[in-house]
């Protein structure tokens, strides 16, 4: 990012570094790392490297192998960053995972989550291959959302599942389709409001200070939020619509630069929040044992979940007690999935989750620096989109097993036990790819950066979508 | 658009720097309070995750640990379990650890910070240390020969080598299993419940933890406190007691168990065991050197640690003329432990100078290497060399020729003095039987043995009930179980 400036020789316009190299150097690290994990577990638990370590490493090596190739051959001016952390992050999710799994011999996760991965992986490697331009993802908007909202209703007609109706269940396999729908969502709410961001923004009647935005531009997006919403609570999958509640009020500020949206938002989500509190049971009781984590103790009910993964975070302090030495399990039924996190705190200390929280941070931050780099709204919406969509996940999850808001059901990114969940971060991480593959890529009409006043964009943006746009577009002028 | 999108990172930013502030709120500020949490069970599951260490009676072990396998790993087994409760006590993942497994647990459980090769060591590598041995002064024979005399009756025996203080056997009857205790079982809460409510009290430590009117016993502390304060010059000499003797301030005269104790000589006195002429010394010694005779040997000491704690022995500081004469004979309010009777003996054989009774030998590491040994400790004088001498004499004619005859032991010098102890209001339960002895080879430079013996409901109830008959036998097998040399230790 610094590069650029500074390699540059002065005559001529800096040609961008690709940083290939840095990126593969990194990825045998991040390889290196989880296979130390693993050998680290083995020797805690029996005292040997466990026999399949160098396969790991090597299925492990080969995907992160497959995935650089990708983006080195097709995606060359991508940032060097996102892969080797969603390497890292997956294959300390492996870890963790088949530690837990020894604790648990009846139920082991790692190997189908190894399945996931590499299923993951393949999808990263097809999207970077296949979309060869972020923008044609436009012409799918209505398509994207129609698939959603069909992905997220259908888990309605199956059996709940630790109270969710969040599952597909087939042939042994589940699956949670709300996991693809927040990309299909993400897409829509970008290319939706890319084209309409305007008339949002400087349309509608004016009632005093707050000028309304027109009715016809807001309605399709609201309706669409509104029943993700409304499915979700049906389904009881109240980390996706806090979610999904996040993704939109982000990306519609981040489209108008209304700062009333957060407001309303904001209010929206507290009057949601309460009456979900105080009306549904499952939620009120979650509020409670965050309001205080130790009360089933006091009562002689033994520690909360919640309480043991504070136990569990406590338990590790500032250096953790080693892979493999820790007692998370305790948590119980979701150690490896919910609360994973647990596992990391304890047995990587504050020191292991910090810099846990911090390749995340890294992550987020890579996918709005897209999004200031980028030219075309669309883009600029879908980074910061999908960047969004991995800061509240990381912040809810993470918030909630350690006691800072209350727990809301939903997965670590690449971390926790979840094939479906597994598979669509390796897809956002190949959308962040493909972003800042063109955000970063040495532009041809040195003009057009930034200089071109906004009002042209839609047009412009309208023209390379070709004859089948979205109708939204063109109703917005 | 890019200011917001600045604005959206700084929001993420916020969020990061939330969650970071939170993490060292949970894992630095509160995690001392959270791992301290009484619900945590982290601590329990590395106490129990490693075998605990043994305790060692005459260097073989009298405890073991069993894996089961159960998330608290290891349990505790005790191969003689009822022989040796009242030496180990109980370890239990339910209901804690009590004796030698609550007194030595650092050791046993391997957190006592002397396991450890460097100073810091555990809190630095986050480990313990495999369990501890503890190594008992216990003699097994002895220690048999006590539980077997016993057979089941209610009562205690503590034995003592006299000059240097360990204790050679430490039963209670009836006694219990403490492996019944080890778990977290239902069946260990049934246990408990069953054994706590056991009318005969088998977890009771009858032997430090019960105390007993000492009865004719504590008249080897009174002929003590009437020689240190030359009350008696000449044990042989006729003392001026009346028969029958009116207890000073009453109406109420004392009984004798046997004719011959009007005027009787303090020897006699012991030997016959003379009610009349003991309470009327007691009297004539006065209550401030019968409190400082008794409390010499121990009396109302509620400091004494064999390291286990022992129950305090009483002797009353504030007493009436009569209440004083009764406490001379052991009645009243005096009571003791078998312990604190054994010591008594052990002053008197070990020439008035008592040491301080420990059970447990030395504590290793698990491969052998010293932690701490229990030094020869004095805990006080007890009398002057000469009153212990003329006392020895007395205890030697009492059980060579008067009540404690079923004591003497072929080749062997013996003491003893028996005791029959009425308690109960009006003296309606049936009596203690108690005996205190000691015992030296003919040939050896010290006495090898001291022992307190008490039967609660001898098997005579209702008829003869006597120390001499019920008691001394029980003694007897003891003292000669600790005479022979010891074997392996």
């Amino acid at each position: 990012m610094t590069a650029t400036a500074a390699e540059a020789p002065p005559p001529e316009r800096p040609r961008p570094a690709r940083r290939r190299g840095v990126e593969l150097s990194l990825l045998v690290c991040a390889v290196l790392i989880s296979v130390y994990g693993y050998a680290g577990v083995g020797m805690a638990r029996s005292g040997a490297v466990p026999p399949d370590a160098l396969a790991y490493g090597a299925g492990l090596g080969l995907l992160a192998l497959l995935a650089h190739l990708a983006v080195r051959l097709r995606a060359p001016y991508a940032d060097p960053l996102p892969l080797p952390i969603a390497v890292l992050l997956n294959g300390v999710g492996l870890v963790l995972i088949y530690r837990l799994d020894l604790e648990t011999p009846a139920d082991r996760a790692a190997p189908a989550q190894l399945i996931w991965s590499t299923l993951g992986v393949a999808l990263f490697i097809a999207v970077v291959v296949l979309l060869r331009d972020h923008r044609v993802l436009r012409r799918y908007a209505y398509l994207s959302v129609a698939t959603a909202l069909v992905l997220m209703t259908v888990p309605i007609l199956f059996p709940a599942v630790n109270g969710a109706r969040i599952w597909i269940r087939a042939g042994g396999l589940s699956f949670q389709p709300g996991e693809f729908a927040k990309i299909l969502l993400a897409v829509f709410f970008a290319a939706y409001l890319a084209a309409n961001r305007h008339a949002l923004a400087h349309t509608g009647r004016r009632i005093g200070p707050v000028q309304l935005p027109a009715g016809r531009v807001l309605g399709p997006v609201v309706a669409v939020w509104l029943i993700s919403v409304a499915v979700l609570v049906l389904e009881r999958d109240l980390g996706t619509s806090l979610l999904f509640f996040g993704l939109f009020v982000v990306m519609l500020y981040v489209a108008t630069g209304r700062t009333g949206w957060i407001v309303v938002g904001l209010l929206l989500a507290g009057s949601g929040a309460f009456a979900a509190g105080t009306l549904e049971p499952h939620v009120r009781g979650r509020v409670e044992s965050w309001i205080d984590p130790y009360a089933s103790i006091a009562a002689g009910d033994g520690p909360s979940q919640l309480a043991q993964s504070m136990f569990s975070f406590a338990s590790g302090g500032v250096l953790g007690s080693g892979l493999g030495a820790g007692r998370s399990i305790l948590i119980g039924f979701a150690a490896k999935s919910d609360f994973i996190l647990a596992t990391a705190g304890e047995e990587l200390g504050l020191a292991g989750l910090t810099a846990l929280f911090l390749l995340y941070g890294l992550l987020v931050a890579l996918g709005y620096r897209a999004g200031l780099d980028l030219r075309d709204p669309f883009g600029r919406l879908l980074a910061v989109g999908l960047a969004a969509i991995l800061a509240v996940q990381v912040f809810v999850v993470a918030g909630g097993v350690t006691g800072l808001i209350p727990l809301t059901g939903m997965a670590m990114p690449f971390l926790a036990q979840g094939g479906s969940s597994v598979v669509t971060n390796w897809i956002i991480v190949a959308l962040l790819i493909r972003l800042s593959d063109s955000a970063r890529e040495p532009h041809p009409e040195p003009v057009e950066s930034g200089v071109i006043a906004p009002a042209a964009d839609p047009a412009g943006q309208q023209g390379r979508a070709g004859p089948q746009g979205p109708a939204a577009a063109e109703g917005a002028r | 658009m890019r200011r917001y999108i600045r604005r959206a990172a700084g929001l993420s930013l916020f969020l990061l720097a939330a969650l970071l502030v939170n993490a060292v709120r949970v894992q630095v500020l509160q995690a001392e309070d959270l791992n301290g949490s009484p619900a945590n069970r982290r601590p329990a599951i590395a106490r129990y995750g490693e075998p605990r260490g043994d305790v060692f009676a005459g260097g073989r072990p009298v405890t073991g640990s069993k894996d089961t396998g159960e998330q608290l790993r290891y349990e505790r087994t005790y191969p003689d379990g009822p022989l040796y409760a009242p030496v180990t006590g109980y370890s239990s993942q339910k209901y804690g650890t009590t004796l030698l497994e609550h007194a030595e647990d650092g050791v046993l459980s391997g957190t006592d910070p002397a396991l450890a090769p460097l100073p810091f060591w555990n809190e630095f590598t986050r480990s313990r240390q495999p369990g501890g041995r503890v190594l008992t002064t216990i003699r097994r024979s002895a220690q048999e020969a006590a539980y077997r005399g016993l057979n089941g009756r209610r009562g205690a025996v503590a034995a003592i080598e006299p000059a240097t203080g360990r204790i050679l056997a430490l039963v209670s009857s009836p006694s219990y299993d403490p492996g019944l205790l080890s778990g977290n079982s239902p069946a260990v809460t049934e246990a408990w419940r069953r054994l706590n409510a056991a009318e005969s009290h088998p977890m009771l430590n009858r032997a430090i933890r019960q105390t007993y009117p000492p009865g004719s016993t504590f008249k080897i502390v009174t002929a003590a406190a009437a020689l240190e304060a030359r009350v008696v010059t000449d044990p042989d000499a006729p003392t001026d007691t009346a028969d029958p003797f009116v207890i000073p301030g009453t109406r109420t005269t004392l009984p004798n168990p046997v004719p011959g104790c009007r005027r009787a000589s303090l020897v006699y006195a012991i030997k016959w065991s003379c009610n009349t002429v003991m309470a009327n010394l007691g009297v004539k010694v006065g209550l401030e050197g019968m409190l400082g005779t008794a409390g010499r040997f121990g009396f109302n000491d509620d400091s004494l640690r064999i390291p286990s704690g022992v129950a305090v022995s009483g002797f009353d500081r504030r007493m009436s003329v009569d209440q004083l004469a009764l406490s001379s004979i052991g009645q009243f309010d005096t009571t003791a432990t078998p312990l604190q009777m054994a010591m008594v003996a052990a002053a008197v054989a070990n020439g008035g100078e008592l040491a301080y009774p420990y059970l447990v030998e030395r504590t290793t590491t698990w491969d052998g290497d010293t932690v701490r040994e229990t030094p020869r400790r004095s805990y006080r004088r007890a009398m002057f060399p000469a009153t212990a001498h003329e006392l020895r004499r007395m205890m030697v004619e009492a059980a060579e020729r008067g009540t404690g005859t079923r004591a003497l032991i072929d080749g062997v010098t013996v003491g003893g003095k028996t005791g029959t102890a009425q308690h109960g209001v009006g003296n309606a339960g049936t009596p203690y039987a108690w005996f205190i002895a000691w015992a030296q080879d003919r040939g050896a430079p010290r006495p090898a043995v001291a022992v307190a013996v008490v039967v609660e409901d001898p098997e005579a109830a209702g008829g003869e009930i006597s120390g001499g008959g019920d008691a001394a036998p029980i003694a007897r097998a003891v003292m000669v179980e600790a005479l022979k040399p010891e074997t392996s230790r």
